[in-house]
């Protein structure tokens, strides 16, 4: 029964749908300037915690982003930037998020904690090492669900402490969410970080299977 | 087959119209960046509620003064003229000068909130001054100026911005800072403070406040800086 259902869910559609491959490359550019406008912005004051109370605990107070990473050339323009490709970053994760919603797709994609742990848990082990073969894999393994989710979540975090940043008073609920303004900006900086090392990650893994890459251009075969 | 390539188009299409759209100036002065300031600039007079009151801060969170960055253009400290007042004009019943005593006369408001610097910095102080709401009433502002002119003599410092974030309860002509009289390196006399408002919007060393049937700009908004700014 179970098979049946997910032979005719899947029949006929590729590994990587033409939706998914689009928002997947609209999402990379954008991500990319979307980085490079806020270290742009961030350089004009590269210090976390209000003026007078510097927080104690992040290591790299006044040290502003290398210019390379850095894009909008000033602080005003790279905040037009930033506000600007906001609004096609967040459309283009609706379209995303709708699109697996409507097709299914959320199914092969995200980490659903009962089907997925015991499966993420096995990767894990694999890859340390400690177990010689990898458990059967559908589209993803556990772990790729595990991180494909979370990336969506530290995404929305970006989203709603960018949001408390751009308007602390307007939006001053929201702010308690993250401690207020200061705090906002510490999140939406950290969340840059792993967002990052999210990045840093993938790249990795999919050099290392670079079938995955041509995929995500191609779609892939039918199932 | 033939409906593949298309679709493959189509996405390459897409792509690349959002690469060459990046692929332009900074300034926002037109195009896609134009565009979307005035679009922003939209959302923000939405999400501003008039009404809506930023939250005081309570005392402990108060900034050190010397810690509390101050801002000028001029060469050096800018000193008030001789004979200093405040002139409020522009489409007004009855254009007014105020002298300071008069100001300080009037019903005075206090608060501390959280000021957002555009550079991405805040800093707490306890402000004190008159309404600017109060003063439009004395002149008799016309209400169809939708916009008020603030100028100054640091070097011809200005900004201008919308009636209803100028005439907001938290947007004052400030004459005192963390209880004491506004010190030159912080606007003395007479400088604007806002909750609701960046930093560069609150101009210092006021001289003169207009109602305006349009907008004129301002000394960072002509180069690039947004309008609205909002917080």
């Amino acid at each position: 029964m179970e098979a049946t259902d997910r032979e005719t869910r899947w029949h006929g559609r590729r590994a990587q749908p033409w939706l998914i491959r689009l928002t997947h490359w609209l999402n990379v550019s954008l991500l990319l300037l979307m980085a490079g406008s806020g270290l742009q912005i961030f350089a004009a004051y590269p210090a976390l915690g209000p003026r007078g109370a510097l927080y104690g605990w992040y290591p790299w107070q006044e040290m502003p982003p290398p210019a390379w990473v850095r894009f909008g050339d000033w602080l005003a323009g790279a905040r037009h930037w930033h506000f600007a490709l906001g609004w096609f970053l967040v459309l283009n994760g609706v379209l995303y998020l709708s699109y697996m919603a409507v097709r299914g797709e959320w199914r092969r994609r995200l980490f659903l904690p009962r089907r997925d742990t015991r499966d993420a848990l096995l990767m894990l082990v694999y890859y340390l090492r400690l177990r010689r073969t990898p458990p059967p894999i559908d589209l993803y393994n556990g772990l790729q669900r595990l991180a494909y989710s979370v990336v969506l979540v530290i995404a929305t975090v970006e989203v709603l402490s960018g949001l408390v940043i751009y308007k602390p008073v307007q939006l001053w609920w929201l702010g308690c969410l993250f401690g207020g303004y200061d705090g906002a900006r510490a999140v939406h900086l950290l969340g840059l970080g792993l967002l990052t090392l999210f990045a840093a990650v993938h790249l990795v893994m999919v050099m290392l299977h670079p079938r995955a890459i041509l995929t995500m251009f191609t779609g892939g075969k039918h199932a | 087959m033939p409906n593949r390539i298309t679709r493959r188009q189509f996405a390459a299409t897409v792509v690349t119209g959002a690469l060459l759209a990046t692929w332009q100036t900074a300034r926002a002065q037109s195009g896609f960046l134009h565009w979307m300031e005035r679009w922003n600039e939209r959302v923000e007079r939405f999400v501003f509620g008039s009404e809506r009151l930023a939250a005081e801060v309570p005392p402990g969170e108060t900034t050190p003064t010397e810690d509390f960055p101050s801002y000028f253009i001029s060469d050096t400290v800018p000193v008030a003229p001789a004979g200093w007042a405040l002139k409020v004009g522009g489409l007004v019943a009855r254009p007014t000068t105020f002298s300071l005593e008069q100001l300080q006369q009037m019903p005075r408001t206090d608060m501390r909130v959280r000021h957002h610097c555009v550079e991405g910095w805040s800093a707490v102080a306890a402000w004190h001054g008159v309404r600017l709401r109060d003063v439009a009433d004395i002149v008799g502002a016309d209400p169809q100026a939708p916009y008020v002119e603030f100028r100054s003599f640091d070097a011809g410092y200005w900004s201008s911005w919308d009636r209803a974030s100028a005439l907001h309860k938290q947007t004052i002509l400030a004459y005192g800072m963390n209880g004491l009289p506004l010190s030159p390196d912080h606007g003395a006399p007479l400088r604007l403070y806002a909750a609701v408002k960046l930093g560069y919007k609150m101009v210092k060393y006021l001289t003169e406040v207009n109602f305006l049937p349009e907008r004129t700009g301002g000394y960072w908004e002509d180069q690039g800086y947004e309008w609205f700014a909002g917080v």
